[in-house]
């Protein structure tokens, strides 16, 4: 029974965790006084790997959505900011008005709060899913694209429920009964604990049969439509999924900035999620992890040297940068980096066994 | 089991089937052929809820199913091997013939989807030596072994092929009519739409003649098989030879 169902990499999942939870530890144990950033040579901090975290949910489900379903998705920001507001309002506005005493102030509010978000935003997905996923190529990213921006502008309406353009403060820590999920040591392991799992599970619909169907539509929709898949309902799962992932990150940066507002949540962004997913290589739910990272540490080294080397200040020209790096990315490396290095470690050691006389299988 | 009457269908804003009436019997392989734009491909992809049908009826196993869509009438039991094979070319052959299971998952179980496996990799034992291997990498008589093999993976009482020669050796498309053979002796009835008359004749009880989007003839297999008029147009036996070279 084994033909069918392929088995995810155990040992990938257990060892990249193992790596993530030692660097974890160095700030908690502080060995020889070294902290995290040190090991990074101050480039990486505890913050930025959170960052790094809490953007590898929402790129998994990208990956999803666009490496295996083939459907584009310009407006992603969307999503995540609707998790993140969905957290933000319902933690600060019930306790503030008052609203449900003695289920508002306690620890698992929050939890339901995220949930809340994950349901409200995937029912959402669901609802424009069905209209929006039969366009198709530039349309489909044109759509996707006016959803982020009508998303992003609500969001800086309403000021009584959103606090419009100045957002919403003093968003509560989460918790676990008495255990605060706070200092940031500690979230860290929060973060990338689901992050990891979100992994785990995207590899493994991915081997299953709607991943099988996912990658069907993307290589051959109406081959896929006529052995029996039901092609506009498996993209509409994919785009499902794809935002309650991205809403599960948006609660968990809200709890983490402690608060949220339209600013990080713009057109921007949504572009630095394709980058971040085109980089990690779109069929490739290992490297979302890698991709994210990989434009973390590119911009904040543009922020932070940029300004001594070419004497310019703002954040304009990093645009410029993710524009030419997603060109360069796609004619040079189409499956994006972490699956082309794989792919040039392979032929190299062939090469190699090849010369010394060893054969290899 | 399967009955059309006076089925049109439109090519965008070209009428490609006028009217057509066939019918297909259980367990019988039945024939369509007829040369280039006939419209038989078109008749295929109406049956099977591609091309949408106007006007006319189509009547599986006592159901119409006109208008359904494609993955509906797959569940019902009509599975069609695309012409040009149309496989996931960038997935491998094991989770393309998956794929034709993709509907029975749920119904029938994973063994019953193991146990058909094992009976196309015992008609097509080159498809088990090449399992782990990309479709797209697949030489042209092995696609269309797959493409058979994933049709009929879905189980289907009815299974449509689409010019299953096309583009094919003659040895290999010869394997494909034997393996069609072995597929109607499984309970599967057959409807093909061939241009190769010679080979499909051969292998159908039953055939029908296209022309123009209409059925002009249509009988036994060994009726037509000795037609003149078939001989002359479809099986290249003509008595005279032709006064001018066709186009």
């Amino acid at each position: 029974m084994k033909r069918i169902r392929s088995h995810g990499n155990a040992i990938g999942v257990v060892l990249f965790a193992a790596v993530i939870a030692a660097l974890g530890a160095v700030d908690v144990f502080r060995p020889f006084g070294l902290r995290f950033s040190d090991l990074t040579g101050r480039i990486v901090t505890m913050d930025t790997m959170i960052r790094i975290g809490i953007l590898t949910i929402v790129v998994v489900g990208l990956n999803l959505l666009m490496g295996y379903a083939g459907q584009i998705s310009l407006g992603q920001a969307g999503f995540y900011a609707l998790g993140a507001y969905a957290s933000g309002i319902l933690t600060t506005l019930a306790a503030r008005h008052g609203i449900l005493p003695g289920i508002a102030d306690t620890w698992w509010w929050a939890w339901l709060a995220m949930i809340a978000g994950m349901i409200l935003t995937g029912g959402f997905a669901y609802l424009v899913g069905r209209p929006i996923l039969r366009l198709k190529g530039n349309y489909l990213a044109m759509a996707t694209l006016g959803l982020g921006f009508i998303i992003n502008i609500v969001s800086g309406e309403f000021p009584g429920l959103t606090g419009g353009n100045d957002g919403l403060t003093e968003i509560p820590r989460l918790r676990i009964g008495g255990f605060a999920l706070w200092p940031m040591q500690r979230y860290y392991f929060l973060v990338w604990g689901m992050a990891i799992l979100v992994i785990v599970v995207a590899v493994n619909i991915v081997n299953s049969r709607v991943g099988r169907a996912l990658r069907a539509i993307h290589t051959n929709e109406t081959a896929a439509g006529t052995s029996g898949v039901d092609t506009e309902r498996v993209k509409v799962q994919a785009l499902v999924i794809s935002a309650v992932l991205a809403s599960l990150a948006g609660s968990l940066y809200a709890h983490f900035q402690s608060a949220v507002s339209p600013n990080p949540f713009g057109f921007t962004v949504s572009v630095q999620l394709v980058t971040m997913a085109a980089v990690g290589g779109l069929s490739s739910i290992w490297g979302a992890p890698f991709g994210v990272a990989t434009l973390f540490v590119i911009s904040d080294l543009l922020q932070s040297r940029m300004e001594n080397v070419l004497h310019i200040q703002g954040g304009g020209y990093e645009m410029i940068l993710y524009g030419i790096l997603l060109v360069l990315i796609m004619i040079f490396l189409p499956a994006g980096v972490t699956t082309s290095g794989v792919e040039w470690v392979r032929r190299l050691r062939r090469r190699w066994a090849r010369s010394s006389g060893v054969e290899t299988v | 089991m399967l009955k059309l009457e006076k089925v049109n269908a439109f090519y965008g804003r070209i009428q490609a089937l006028r009217g057509i009436s066939l019918h297909v019997a259980e367990g019988e392989i039945v024939a369509v052929i007829g040369s280039n734009g006939a419209g038989k491909s078109t008749l295929l992809n109406t049956i099977s809820g591609m091309i949408p049908a106007r006007g006319g009826q189509i009547v599986f196993a006592g159901r119409p199913i006109a208008g359904l869509p494609p993955e509906k009438i797959v569940r019902l039991g009509i599975s069609q091997v695309p012409e040009r094979r149309q496989i996931f070319s960038t997935m491998s052959v094991m989770d393309n013939l998956i794929l034709g299971a993709y509907h029975r998952y749920g119904r029938d179980g994973r063994q019953a989807v193991e146990r058909d496996l094992d009976f196309v990799f015992e008609i097509f034992p080159r498809l088990q030596e090449r399992i782990g291997q990309t479709a797209g990498t697949l030489s042209g008589g092995e696609q269309q072994m797959l493409a058979l093999g994933r049709g009929w993976m879905a189980k289907p009482r009815l299974l449509l092929m689409d010019e299953p020669s096309l583009g094919l050796a003659p040895l290999m498309a010869r394997e494909i009519f034997r393996v069609s053979g072995r597929l109607r002796e499984r309970g599967t009835t057959i409807l093909v739409v061939e241009q190769n008359a010679h080979a499909a004749l051969a292998l159908a009880d039953r055939a029908y003649v296209m022309e123009e989007g209409q059925v002009v003839l249509e009988g036994k297999s060994s009726d037509l098989a000795s037609d003149q008029r078939v001989q002359k147009a479809y099986l290249g036996k003509a008595t005279t030879p032709p006064s001018s070279p066709s186009p």
